[in-house]
């Protein structure tokens, strides 16, 4: 029982980490109950970043709602796009062409992998190493750039549209994400020789943060957290979409459980998208990058429910229309809210230092959790 | 050298010149300028932002901090996690109504003199939260007050970036809030 004063009724103390506090990225508030060092209840608090995103999208037509998404999970911004975009084709059975969904599986991969070096770095910083961050944006910049030149923004894409994408691929894309790739494979090994073999990070992560596959599961995790546990649950695989089926990549499993596993999913994950991005780029169909849709958009009466795989986890929209030019509901399962609610059980009991690091391997973003 | 034979500091190649006249006399030089201006040119090269980003705006942010854009080359680099060691607040995202008493109190805790960017639009205006929200500040100057902003969504690197340099050449004019008074030397 938490009383308003620093302690318990049973002597623990307890401590405020946040709204404002830097390893929270962004503005989570935890009370944590303390006995001693031992961690025995952490207590998220949400809403600080609340703006209401699924009350917005009740009064923005099928076309508008889907540039809000870009600033909900903003780091695979393009993701959350594809995902309401996918949702609306669903609702109104648009065929989306071949070369839309190359686009679109391209820009999705990229994404992750910018969203994955960007945890990489922040990882670092939660760890106590500054180093991390400048490599891990030094290859997100060349990211960055490829999306500017495509899609006219560096962050906030606004990119997939229902039934493709906004604009055809820039001259110069595959040119310069062959650079890329050629950049990041002869970086990529530096990552693993500066942190991953590091004898202190190891000694941070391995055995910190354990969370069993089954307890994950019941606690809604998804993404790479769950894969950490072993358990098979990539929505790519599961329920294909926009053409993943046709391509050849592995689902990473990782059977640790701990902060390490889920660090060894993500960092195995960056050259899974590699391979993804690798196979398509010379392979991208001809033809148009957007179908032929009618102005207004308006789905029959009904409930729709795609899930798309963001970088974080299993991204759900949920729209019901009433057959207007607005949706009646929309609810967005969001994959940081279910795996921040693992948090508590990943470190009750683990030493205060560890909660920082376990929870740098969750890879919150806050306005993803508090829409 | 100036055409009376002094040096003119202003003229000089430096991104932030010294305020001052030196008249040069044997034996050395005699400084003539004016003290607000000293204590505006100390401050304005080493503003120390605080580390508050609520949303996508502080991905930008520590996209300026890195390497390619590299904010420490104006002297921004020691970015703080405690408001007690901030001299500026960059906000970096959305002020949403639980979050606007914890921005106050934030800015209450900065000793004086502090500054205030305002980054992206929904800091600066609620942005594309302005209509049919129920939650947000419709611009952070509703809580406290603003001496930069930055249009974008979010804005660019170079756009923070541009708006620090602002933010330095107002403190150097000496046009930013806590103007030092004669009460603050004295003291």
């Amino acid at each position: 029982m938490i009383e308003e004063v620093g302690t318990t009724t049973e002597g623990d103390l307890i401590i405020n980490v946040g709204p404002q506090h830097p390893s929270t990225h962004g503005v989570l508030h935890l009370v944590i109950t303390l006995n001693g060092e031992t961690v025995k209840n952490v207590e998220p608090r949400l809403g600080y970043i609340h703006r209401s995103i699924e009350k917005m999208c009740e009064s923005l037509t099928y076309r508008q709602f889907i540039y809000v998404t870009s600033r909900m999970d903003y780091l695979s911004s393009h993701i959350n796009n594809q995902a309401c975009a996918l949702v609306v084709e669903k609702a109104l059975k648009i065929e989306v062409p071949e070369r839309a969904q190359a686009i679109r599986v391209l820009m999705a991969e990229l994404t992750r992998m910018a969203s994955h070096l960007l945890w990489w770095g922040a990882l670092g910083m939660d760890v106590g190493a500054f180093t991390p961050f400048f490599h891990a944006f030094r290859e997100r910049e060349l990211i960055n750039d490829i999306m500017e030149e495509t899609c006219g923004t560096r962050l906030t894409m606004n990119y997939m549209v229902p039934g493709g994408v906004m604009a055809d691929l820039h001259p110069d894309f595959q040119k310069k994400v062959k650079e890329f790739i050629t950049m990041f494979k002869s970086k990529i090994d530096e990552y693993d020789t500066l942190v991953t073999g590091n004898i202190i990070f190891q000694n941070r992560m391995k055995g910190v943060g354990y969370i069993s596959g089954e307890d994950a599961l019941s606690y809604g995790c998804t993404g790479p957290v769950l894969r950490a546990s072993g358990v098979k649950c990539d929505i790519r695989k599961l329920a294909p979409y926009d053409g993943y089926d046709k391509l050849q990549f592995e689902e990473v499993i990782e059977t640790g459980g701990d902060s390490y596993a889920r660090y060894l999913v993500r960092m195995r994950e960056l050259k899974q998208s590699l391979s993804i991005i690798e196979q398509l780029l010379d392979n991208i169909p001809e033809g148009d990058f957007q179908a032929k849709t009618k102005a207004v958009l308006k789905p029959p009466k009904g409930e729709f429910y795609t899930r798309v795989e963001t970088a974080r986890g299993e991204l759900g929209v949920y729209v019901i229309s009433e057959g207007g030019l607005t949706p009646y509901r929309i609810k967005f399962r969001s994959p940081g809210f279910s795996n921040l609610s693992a948090l508590h059980h990943m470190t009750k009991g683990s030493k205060i230092g560890d909660l920082v690091a376990t929870m740098g391997t969750l890879d919150l973003v806050i306005p993803d959790i508090d829409r | 050298m100036g055409p009376d034979n002094t040096i003119d500091t202003h003229t000089a190649p430096d991104a932030a010149p010294f305020p001052g006249t030196v008249v040069p006399t044997p034996g050395g030089g005699i400084l003539v300028t004016a003290l607000d201006d000293v204590l505006n040119w100390a401050r304005l090269n080493s503003l120390w932002p605080l580390v508050f980003g609520t949303s996508c705006c502080a991905i930008e942010m520590m996209s300026t901090a890195s390497a390619k854009y590299d904010w420490s080359r104006f002297g921004f680099e020691v970015a703080r996690a405690s408001p007690r060691q901030a001299d500026v607040i960059i906000i970096a995202g959305t002020i949403v109504n639980k979050m606007a008493p914890v921005l106050k109190r934030l800015y209450d805790q900065m000793p004086e003199p502090k500054y205030v960017i305002a980054m992206g639009a929904c800091a600066t205006s609620g942005g594309p939260f302005f209509y049919n929200t129920y939650s947000v500040v419709k611009g952070a100057d509703h809580v406290i007050p603003v001496d930069v902003y930055i249009a974008g969504c979010p804005p660019r690197p170079e756009a923070l970036i541009h708006a620090m340099i602002t933010l330095q050449e107002k403190i150097r004019s000496g046009g930013t809030r806590e103007k030092i008074t004669i009460e603050d030397i004295k003291r």
